[in-house]
C-alpha cells in the first residue's frame, strides 16, 4: 500500500505543471492540453483518497469529471477551429481584442 | 515492488508532463500528453481502480487525444507557426507555478494522518456499478444529456456560417453590403 503523501505530491506536481503550461504557452491548443493535465491531477488525487478512505463515491465523481472533460474538450476545440478560420492563428494573445 | 512501480510511473508522468509544456512542436506536446495519460492509467491500476483505468484509457487516449491530433493536423500547425512569449513572461510563469506548488503542498501536508481502512475492492466494476446506478442514477442520466448538448453545440459552432459562404462567393462590394 502506497502512502497517501506520495500521491498528494505527485498530483500537486502534475497540477502545477498544468498551471505552468497555461501561463507559459501562447498556443491555445497546448493550453487546452494543460487544462486536461490539471483535470487529471485532480482525478488522480480523488481516486487515491477514495482508495485510502475505502469510499467509492470519489471514484464515481472521477467518472463524472471524465464525462464533463470530454464535453468540454469537444466544445473548446470547435471554438478553436472557428477562431482559426477567422484569424488564421491559434495565438491566444490575439483574443485580447475581445472586450466585454 | 509496488513502491518501485509507483516511482517509475510517477517519473514517467512528470517527465512527459514537463515535455508537454516545453516541447517546441504542438504535435510532440500532444504525443507526450498521451504518455502522461497512460502512466496515470497505470497509477489507477496500482490503486486497484480497474474500471476507472479502462474508462480513462478509452476516453482520454482513445477519444480526446484523437480529437486533439485531428485538430492540430487540420490547422496545419508546426514548429514555425508556433507563437512564443517574451522571456520575462516565461520566467514569471515559472515563478508563479512554483509558488503555487509550494502553497498546495503546504496546505495538503497534514493529510497523512488518514489511516488506510481494510478492504479494497471498491474500484471493481461490480461495486462501482452498484453505487453508480443506485445513489448516483440521476447525475448519471444528466451526464448523458450534457454529452448530447455538447454534441449539438459542437455541430452548431463548427458549422460553416451561411453568411461567410455568401461572402466568399460574391464580389467584395456585395460582401461589404452584407456585412
Amino acid at each position: 500500500m502506497i502512502p497517501i503523501d506520495n500521491y498528494i505530491w505527485l498530483s500537486t506536481v502534475l497540477f502545477s505543471i498544468g498551471v505552468l503550461g497555461v501561463l507559459y504557452r501562447r498556443n491555445a491548443i497546448i493550453i487546452f492540453a494543460c487544462i486536461e493535465l490539471m483535470l487529471n491531477a485532480v482525478n488522480l488525487l480523488m481516486v487515491s483518497f477514495s482508495n485510502t478512505l475505502n469510499d467509492s463515491r470519489g471514484q464515481v465523481f472521477v467518472f463524472f469529471i471524465m464525462a464533463v472533460a470530454a464535453a468540454e474538450v469537444a466544445v473548446g476545440l470547435a471554438i478553436l477551429v472557428m477562431m482559426y478560420r477567422k484569424t488564421k492563428s491559434v495565438d491566444i494573445d490575439i483574443l485580447n481584442r475581445l472586450k466585454g | 515492488m509496488t513502491l518501485y512501480l509507483f516511482y517509475f510511473l510517477s517519473f514517467v508522468a512528470i517527465l512527459s508532463a514537463l515535455l508537454v509544456v516545453f516541447s517546441k512542436s504542438p504535435i510532440h506536446s500532444i504525443l507526450y500528453l498521451i504518455i502522461t495519460f497512460f502512466s496515470i492509467a497505470g497509477h489507477y491500476v496500482l490503486q486497484n481502480a480497474q474500471f476507472l483505468a479502462a474508462v480513462h484509457i478509452i476516453v482520454y487516449a482513445g477519444a480526446i487525444m484523437v480529437l486533439f491530433l485531428y485538430v492540430i493536423m487540420l490547422l496545419n500547425l508546426n514548429k514555425e507557426t508556433e507563437p512564443h512569449k517574451t522571456s520575462l513572461a516565461k520566467i514569471a510563469a515559472v515563478i508563479c507555478a512554483g509558488s503555487m506548488m509550494v502553497v498546495l503542498v503546504a496546505s495538503l501536508k497534514g493529510a497523512s494522518y488518514l489511516m488506510a481502512k481494510p478492504g479494497g475492492d471498491i474500484g471493481l466494476v461490480k461495486n462501482l456499478g452498484k453505487v453508480l446506478f443506485d445513489e448516483f442514477l440521476l447525475p448519471f442520466e444528466l451526464s448523458s444529456i450534457l454529452l448530447l448538448a455538447a454534441m449539438v453545440g459542437v455541430v452548431m459552432v463548427g458549422k460553416q456560417d451561411q453568411r461567410t459562404q455568401i461572402l466568399t462567393n460574391t464580389p467584395s462590394t456585395e460582401a461589404n453590403k452584407i456585412e
